[in-house]
């Protein structure tokens, strides 16, 4: 009898990992989630509601896919989980047992306590059943005459974006002064302030709630502002203020959490023959520059990859490369690689040139000494991975990287190039400097 | 709280989004012009003609373009696809059910029964629709309108509307606006405007689009046309000599340079219209598994089919003794067999590899053909092929492929099928470009490392029904042969993953999985299978 290897999660780690496993093994292969019957992507829940796709479209295998890879998918709420024993014990009070399993069961959206922070019309927007529930309570402007995002970072603004989407107006309140200003140095930021305004969306920095106020109903009716006590009417708000691992269900089991589920650079709990990967994973100390915690698509995507060869019996360390990460704001992309921080470090300089048309910016960070290439952002501007993962790991020097620039561009063809733009900025600022 | 009963958000349609009062104003603009081509259908005798026709085309392309105008322009750039899937027209709602039924409709008259479009026959008169546009085709070429010069003045008139909506649509990106304007240009001059003006000039050559290419174009060997050609001297002989080195020369050179997009969203008609009357429609291609099989069975089945039929119609007006013309039926049978075992076995020895699966059904498909070509000449009657008469089988070569297939179907099932249903599974043109594209071609669609969140967006916009997340996922590069390098799939991308590429040869293809970020040495271990 094969080994019986359990996942709980059908995220992007969860399903990397049961694809490799199969790819390398013939080994018994279940798939636990309570919140879909298929994996989908999350990220693209955005543009269910924004109507660009159907919620099957955002799966990215046909429902045959599991059964002719023998992968069962089993739907069920894990309640509790016997280490001794090996077994799961669902909600429903059925229980399976497993030889291996892995907790990947990813993120849920941060609640800071706010007085009715659980009323109607109140959501995160991270689970399928958040977007169920904004469609029930913005399924437009007129139900919805107006909505309250809270926080600032990502998800907020895509939140913002669907809202947009249907016309519903949208009150954006960031606690920070600038939007991501904890991770966009400033340029970057005040240029996504203003495309956020651009679009019509009420950003309001420096702003704070205090609360959320009931109809008779138990629905939100209002929400108050910290600062100016203003009342601001609304019928949904979305709480965006970023994710903390989800694992309450482990909470009463031996196995270590911390903020997640505590893992080694194997990705192995301090119980043998059970792993953690992805969001709800947190390294005893952060790799390289990294955070414990990386509640990022593709960092699950690597430990997915990872574990399978661990559990398939090449035990190998976790070991992400340079740092990578992309988003979009609306309508400008971002994609970093390597690290470029908020505000740079003692040793470290930035060049920040931004585009005359606003919508497009980089900065590049390298150390002020060596001259050593560390890292960019670039918005509105594509940029090729390979590239830049080749230079940072040669250790490039920033004038090299600034004159190979169009080596990296990725743009489409009969794009503007702006890189003697881009390369005279940096020269000439130098200079100055 | 909503009242509605059914919150779902995909089984249900959540509420229409509204369309504002200046694009009500448009609309109603455009129906009034579409109102008239109505009137003339049913025989309504219009006064004055020209100013009715000039009135109704008009009114049409001002109502496309104030509802693009207000659209668009009231927005930002960016990506603007908010509710396609809510919309009836664009997610096979009732609205787009009536719209691929009218245009069915009006495909079906229009190609078998033009009478009731008006076609005058025996010398009488144009009446109705095309009579309408009588005053149009005789300013152009001095000849009355047929039904083919309205399909041709709508087909044009749809091309430039919507393409400038495209335009605007995608006006933040240079590649889809150069791309949209040349297919543009070739319609409104090589399509619409020399055929016409090559009438004028020398009006006993046949009808011949410069830019149509064999086999898609399947009538350019027909007798009549090359007897056509043949009797109008140096300029007729040089058509047709242009006709045989496009296929053999122009487009292979093309096609390695640039893919087969140079020709099927660059160039092309059908694809034209589909890029921009169809853009509406991409999102309804199939991606399915199944859906792909039959694309590859369908199309190549077509492209034998075509390459026979036209072999066979050749061959029945060619003679048999070597005094008459050198071209004789024997010598031309062997031409086409040495021809196709040159290509088939060019591709055993260089490619096959590259083909893996693939070479198996290319090489049954390559001795069916040979077979259907040795058995026509050797059992052959001069009349017959396959025991069907020869023109019987061109013509019902061009009844089922040529009409049904590209019309009324092709075209007539946008709102069903999505926007290049016949490029996908129809066009045997495609199937030539699509096979030097996977073989021999500088083009791919390079996918940027391990940058891919697998959100679907792409394949969803592929209106070829490409599977193109598969790949992006992977971080594998994309040289299907079915692609037709809209360039759609690259803009919607919201992580910026994907780019149309022609570079070198080498590294074109890599089946390994190559995902950025992971320690080398592991991705070394995950690359060895």
């Amino acid at each position: 009898m094969e080994e019986h290897i359990v996942i709980i999660g059908n995220g992007i780690s969860g399903v990397t990992a049961a694809r490799h496993i199969r790819k390398l093994s013939d080994k018994k292969i279940t798939i636990i989630s309570a919140e879909t019957d298929y994996f989908f992507s999350r990220t693209a829940l955005m543009y269910i509601y924004m109507g660009h796709m159907k919620f099957e479209h955002t799966q990215p295998y046909e429902n045959w896919f599991w059964e002719k890879n023998r992968i069962n998918l089993k739907k069920g709420y894990v309640k509790q989980i016997e280490t001794k024993s090996k077994t799961l014990l669902f909600a429903n009070n059925e229980t399976l047992t497993y030889d291996k399993l892995i907790i990947a069961t990813g993120s849920k959206p941060n609640k800071f306590g706010w007085p009715g922070q659980d009323l109607d019309g109140v959501m995160g927007m991270y689970h399928k059943q958040d977007l169920e529930n904004l469609e029930k309570y913005a399924p437009n402007n007129k139900v919805c005459k107006r909505a309250v995002i809270v926080g600032g970072g990502l998800i907020g603004i895509e939140l913002a974006e669907m809202l947009n989407s249907r016309k519903i107006p949208v009150t954006f309140l960031v606690r920070e002064d600038s939007f991501w200003n904890g991770v966009l140095p400033k340029g970057e930021s005040e240029m996504i302030n203003r495309h956020i305004k651009n679009h019509h969306i009420d950003l309001r920095l420096s702003t704070n709630l205090k609360e959320i106020i009931s109809d008779e109903n138990g629905k939100v009716k209002s929400v108050i502002i910290e600062e100016t006590g203003e009342e601001l009417p609304c019928d949904v708000v979305g709480l965006t203020a970023g994710v903390t691992p989800n694992i309450d269900f482990i909470k009463n089991s031996n196995i270590e959490i911390g903020r997640g589920v505590k893992v080694n650079r194997y990705l192995e709990t301090n119980i043998p023959d059970i792993f953690a990967i992805g969001d709800c994973a947190e390294q005893h100390e952060g790799i390289d520059q990294r955070r414990p915690i990386e509640a990022v698509w593709y960092t699950g995507r690597m430990m997915g990859e990872t574990v399978a060869q661990t559990i398939c019996g090449n035990r190998i360390e976790y070991k992400p490369g340079h740092w990578f990460n992309s988003a979009k704001f609306l309508d400008i992309e971002y994609q970093t690689y390597g690290w470029v921080f908020a505000k740079p470090r003692e040793n470290e300089a930035h060049s920040h040139w931004k585009h005359h048309d606003d919508t497009k910016c980089i900065t590049v960070c390298y150390d002020k000494k060596t001259k050593l290439f560390l890292g960019i952002n670039t918005f509105g501007i594509r940029m090729r991975h390979e590239v830049f993962d080749t230079w940072l790991t040669e250790k490039r020097d920033v004038d090299y990287v600034m004159n190979h620039l169009g080596e990296a561009n990725f743009d489409p063809e009969f794009y503007k190039h702006h890189e003697k733009d881009i390369l005279s900025f940096y020269n000439n600022r130098l200079q100055i400097a | 709280m909503s009242n509605k009963l059914n919150h779902s958000m995909s089984l249900a349609k959540p509420d229409a989004v509204d369309i504002s009062n200046k694009q009500k104003v448009a609309l109603a603009i455009g129906v009034i012009g579409l109102f008239i081509l109505t009137l003339a259908l049913f025989n309504t005798n219009f006064p004055n003609k020209a100013l009715f026709l000039s009135l109704s085309l008009g009114l049409i392309s001002v109502g496309i373009i104030v509802y693009s105008r207000d659209a668009y322009l009231t927005k930002l750039e960016g990506i603007k696809n908010d509710g396609v899937w809510f919309k009836s027209i664009s997610s096979r709602g009732i609205w787009g059910w009536i719209v691929g039924i009218i245009l069915t409709t009006f495909y079906i008259i229009l190609y078998f029964f033009p009478k009731y479009l008006g076609l005058g026959t025996n010398g009488t008169e144009n009446s109705g629709l095309i009579g309408l546009f009588d005053p149009l085709s005789k300013l152009l070429s001095g000849r009355p309108a047929s039904q083919w010069f309205v399909y041709g003045t709508l087909y044009t008139v749809a091309i430039l509307a919507f393409g400038y909506k495209f335009i605007l649509k995608y006006r933040h990106n240079r590649y889809q606006q150069i791309r949209t304007i040349s297919v543009m240009f070739f319609q409104l001059g090589f399509a619409f405007l020399i055929p016409e003006f090559m009438y004028v000039m020398n009006n006993s050559l046949p009808y011949y689009d410069l830019k149509s290419i064999w086999p898609l174009n399947y009538y350019i060997f027909d007798e009549w046309s090359v007897k056509g050609f043949l009797s109008n001297g140096n300029i007729g002989l040089a058509l047709i000599l242009f006709g045989i080195i496009s296929i053999f020369v122009i487009t292979p050179i093309l096609t390695y340079k640039f893919g087969k997009r140079w020709y099927c969203s660059w160039v092309c008609g059908c694809g034209g219209l589909a890029e921009t009357a169809g853009d509406s429609f991409r999102q309804l291609s199939s991606k399915k598994m199944s859906a792909w099989k039959l694309e590859r069975w369908l199309i190549h089945a077509v492209l034998v089919f075509s390459v026979v039929m036209t072999t066979a119609m050749v061959y029945t007006y060619l003679g048999n003794e070597k005094n008459d013309f050198w071209l004789t039926k024997g010598v031309f049978i062997a031409l086409v067999i040495g021809f196709l075992t040159l290509v088939f076995a060019g591709v055993m020895f260089f490619k096959r590899q590259e083909l893996g699966k693939d070479a198996k059904y290319g090489a049954i498909g390559f001795f069916a053909t040979i077979g259907l070509l040795l058995i026509m000449h050797f059992t052959g009657t001069t009349e017959h092929v396959f025991f069907v008469k020869g023109s019987a089988l061109r013509s019902a070569y061009g009844l089922y492929i040529g009409s049904i297939f590209s019309g009324v179907i092709g075209t007539g099932f946008y709102p069903i099928l999505g926007s290049r249903s016949w490029c996908r599974f129809g066009c045997p043109m495609a199937a030539i470009l699509g096979f030097q594209q996977r073989l021999f071609s500088k083009f791919r669609i390079t996918t940027n490392g391990g940058q891919c969140i697998s959100c679907g967006n792409c394949s969803n916009s592929c209106e070829m029904g490409i599977d193109v997340r598969h790949y992006a996922q992977k971080g594998e590069n994309i040289v299907r042969s079915s692609c037709v390098g809209c360039g759609i799939c690259s803009a919607v991308c919201p992580r910026g993953v994907l780019k149309l590429e022609n570079d070198s040869m080498k590294g074109r293809i890599n089946p390994t999985e190559i995902l950025l970020g992971n320690d080398v040495n592991l991705m070394d271990f995950v690359n060895k299978k």
